[in-house]
């Protein structure tokens, strides 16, 4: 049986209301039949994949040593599964970003064999020696 | 004496707007200097880690950091000149000095003279022909908010608990409470999941949530996280640190009702409850503040009813989208370069005709249209209401004898919602020239849809 399920397209901030008449595919999952509300292409595309297998991309923040800043900005380059979305996070906690990286260097190829990288979303440069101990040194 | 450094146009902020602003009187061929009071540039974007900025500049979904350093970088490679670590003391105006009055036209407004104080060059000032404001917003407090009990450790602002977590690396508890559904709070909602603490609520006193729709399913439906609609935090519990807050259902106005009072145990109490424009230097320099914006009134490049102060960014009203805050950062730089280059010579400012938002509209940005600036005006407004079945817009203006004078643009919205800002152009060629008001008017459709 065919059910119609409504929920906001987040693939931009404009944020259209969706309808999506979602149908099962006899394996377990839905297949998406048609898509009503989006006012562009993504939005179809999104409204689909939303029912086929919904994916967010990951954004979090690593941390550092020998580097200016505690913490360096990352996030996936695609969509992680929504239901592995914490799993994930916490494949991250016991990464360590180390100085030089450039913005858009991959951190970690193919993270948990997701298909997905995980690349700095920010430079990251070493601590200027007259720094080091200018800031309180926080625990993790 | 105090050192002095000359300019043609100084940008006080370096977050987005301030950069956008920086890089387009640069381009102008302005010698430009950014002073900014943090470390480094990049403003609040630093702090906003998540992604979704960048879609309407650059066709993709950036981070906040990755926003902000595709503007570092284009300021770093034209070497415009950057001040970091700068506290602005004051700003006063001068009047030409002596040695170059004989040669200063009649009508020369004269400079900007900024008292500034960083570590490396202590008290010195910063002379300018034109001044861009770029200061952001800032959060409310809780001080803002009404809340009985103490303040125990673990009361913090959205805004806090970001920088706690995305530049610090720390967890502000383990179990929060959040009150306000605004954006910031619904991001932190997620970043809070995602590291592990547990976000017990969102509290919103309002019966409409006040973040985007996008952010209540990513942030707060995908993690099970519920949101309580006209509920709010009545009472804070805890000496040292907080240990249970009350919550109770409250009616239209706001007031508590009586026997729905809940108490949730929480460690943390995070406070979204909106930003207001930052603006002491603006106030300090006598510029008039429009009530529903709490920035200053401008006309469609920035400029504010101070000739060569512009202002723009979330220094002029509280915008939602960074690549909005880019443009107009991007206007207001340009007719900064523009107005420095004349050096003094009388104004070429138009007359300025006053933008009529009226009934439907929470506010519009700018409240003056300037008839002597060619080209397009971009208008942003939000609606005071959800329309849900739809709005007319019309701009039109409105001639000397009160009558609408020329229809300036004409559009339909298929539904608006006060936390979406919208934006669109007129024509400033459309304006006759004898116009006493550009009137917008919002009509809803009801019924009706698309
Ligand atoms: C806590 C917080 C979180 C936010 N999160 C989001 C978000 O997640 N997504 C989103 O789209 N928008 C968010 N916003 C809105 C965001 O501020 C705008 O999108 C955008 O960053 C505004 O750019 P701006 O350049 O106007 O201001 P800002 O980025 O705030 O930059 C202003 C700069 O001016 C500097 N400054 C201020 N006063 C002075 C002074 N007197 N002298 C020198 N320098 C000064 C500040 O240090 C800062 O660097 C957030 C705002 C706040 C306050
Ligand atoms: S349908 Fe298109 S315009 Fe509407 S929210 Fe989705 S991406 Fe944005």
């Amino acid at each position: 049986m065919a059910e119609t399920r409504k929920f906001v397209c987040i693939a931009c901030p404009r944020g259209c209301p969706l309808e999506v008449d979602a149908e099962p595919d006899g394996k377990g999952g839905f297949a998406a039949l048609a898509v009503r509300g989006n006012a562009c292409r993504r939005g179809e595309d999104y409204g689909r994949a939303e029912i086929v297998d919904p994916r967010r991309s990951l954004t979090s923040t690593l941390r550092t040593e020998g580097a200016a800043e505690r913490r360096l900005p990352v996030r996936t380059t695609g969509g992680v599964p929504l239901g592995r979305l914490v799993e994930a996070a916490r494949a991250l906690d016991g990464l360590v970003a180390r100085p030089p990286l450039k913005c858009g260097d991959v951190i970690v190829n193919n993270l948990l064999g997701l298909g997905v990288d995980l690349v700095a979303t920010d430079d990251l440069s070493a601590a200027a020696a007259a720094d080091q101990g200018r800031k309180p040194a926080w625990n993790n | 004496m105090i050192p002095r450094e000359r300019r043609d146009v100084v940008v006080l902020g370096g977050g987005p707007a301030g950069l956008a602003a920086a890089l387009a009187a640069s381009e102008s061929g302005s010698d430009v200097l950014v002073v900014e009071r943090e470390e480094r540039l990049g403003g609040i974007l630093k702090q906003c880690v998540h992604d979704g900025f960048g879609l309407v500049r650059f066709g993709e979904q950036l981070a906040g950091p990755e926003y902000a350093r595709r503007y570092i970088d284009l300021v770093e490679g034209r070497r415009v000149a950057v001040s970091l670590e700068t506290f602005v003391h004051s700003v006063r105006r001068e009047a030409p000095a002596a040695a170059r009055r004989a040669a200063a036209a009649d009508g020369d407004p004269g400079f900007f003279v900024l008292t500034c104080v960083n570590r490396d060059r202590g008290v010195f000032e910063l002379e300018a022909r034109a001044l861009v404001l770029a200061t952001g917003c800032r959060e409310r407090t809780d001080r803002q908010v009404f809340i009985h009990g103490d303040r125990p450790a673990g009361v913090l602002t959205a805004g806090l608990a970001q920088h706690l977590v995305n530049i610090e690396g720390l967890l502000p508890g383990r179990r929060a409470v959040i009150l306000g559904s605004g954006d910031i709070g619904l991001i932190m909602a997620r970043r809070l999941t995602l590291e592990g603490m547990e976000v017990e609520g969102v509290y919103e006193l309002k019966s409409e949530p006040s973040g985007l729709s996008r952010n209540l399913r990513q942030c707060l439906e995908d993690f099970g996280i519920p949101l309580h609609l006209s509920t709010t935090v009545v009472e804070v519990h805890g000496k040292r640190r907080v240990e249970a807050v009350t919550v109770a259902a409250v009616d239209q106005r706001g007031q508590v009702l009586p026997g729905t009072e809940r108490r949730v145990a929480c460690d943390t109490l995070v406070l979204s409850v909106g930003l207001i424009p930052e603006n002491e230097i603006a106030e300090s320099l006598g510029l008039s503040l429009d009530p529903a914006t709490k920035g200053p009134r401008v006309d469609q490049a920035g400029e504010s009813q101070a000739e060569g102060v512009f202002v723009c960014g979330n220094a002029l009203h509280v915008n939602d989208l960074a690549d909005y805050v880019s443009e107009s950062g991007e206007a207001a730089g340009r007719a900064a370069a523009a107005f420095a280059a004349r050096n003094g010579a009388p104004a070429a400012r138009g007359r300025l005709v006053p933008v009529k938002a009226g009934p439907g509209f929470l506010y519009a940005v700018p409240q003056f249209v300037d008839r002597g600036r060619p080209g397009k005006a971009v208008l942003y407004f939000r609606s005071n209401a959800t329309l849900r079945e739809g709005a007319r817009f019309a701009a039109r203006a409105i001639g000397p004898d009160g009558a609408p004078a020329a229809t300036l643009l004409e559009k339909r919205y298929a539904a608006l919602r006060p936390p979406e800002m919208e934006r669109v152009e007129i024509d400033v060629a459309l304006v006759p020239v004898d116009a006493a008001a550009v009137s917008l008017e919002l009509e809803r459709k009801e019924g009706l849809r698309g």
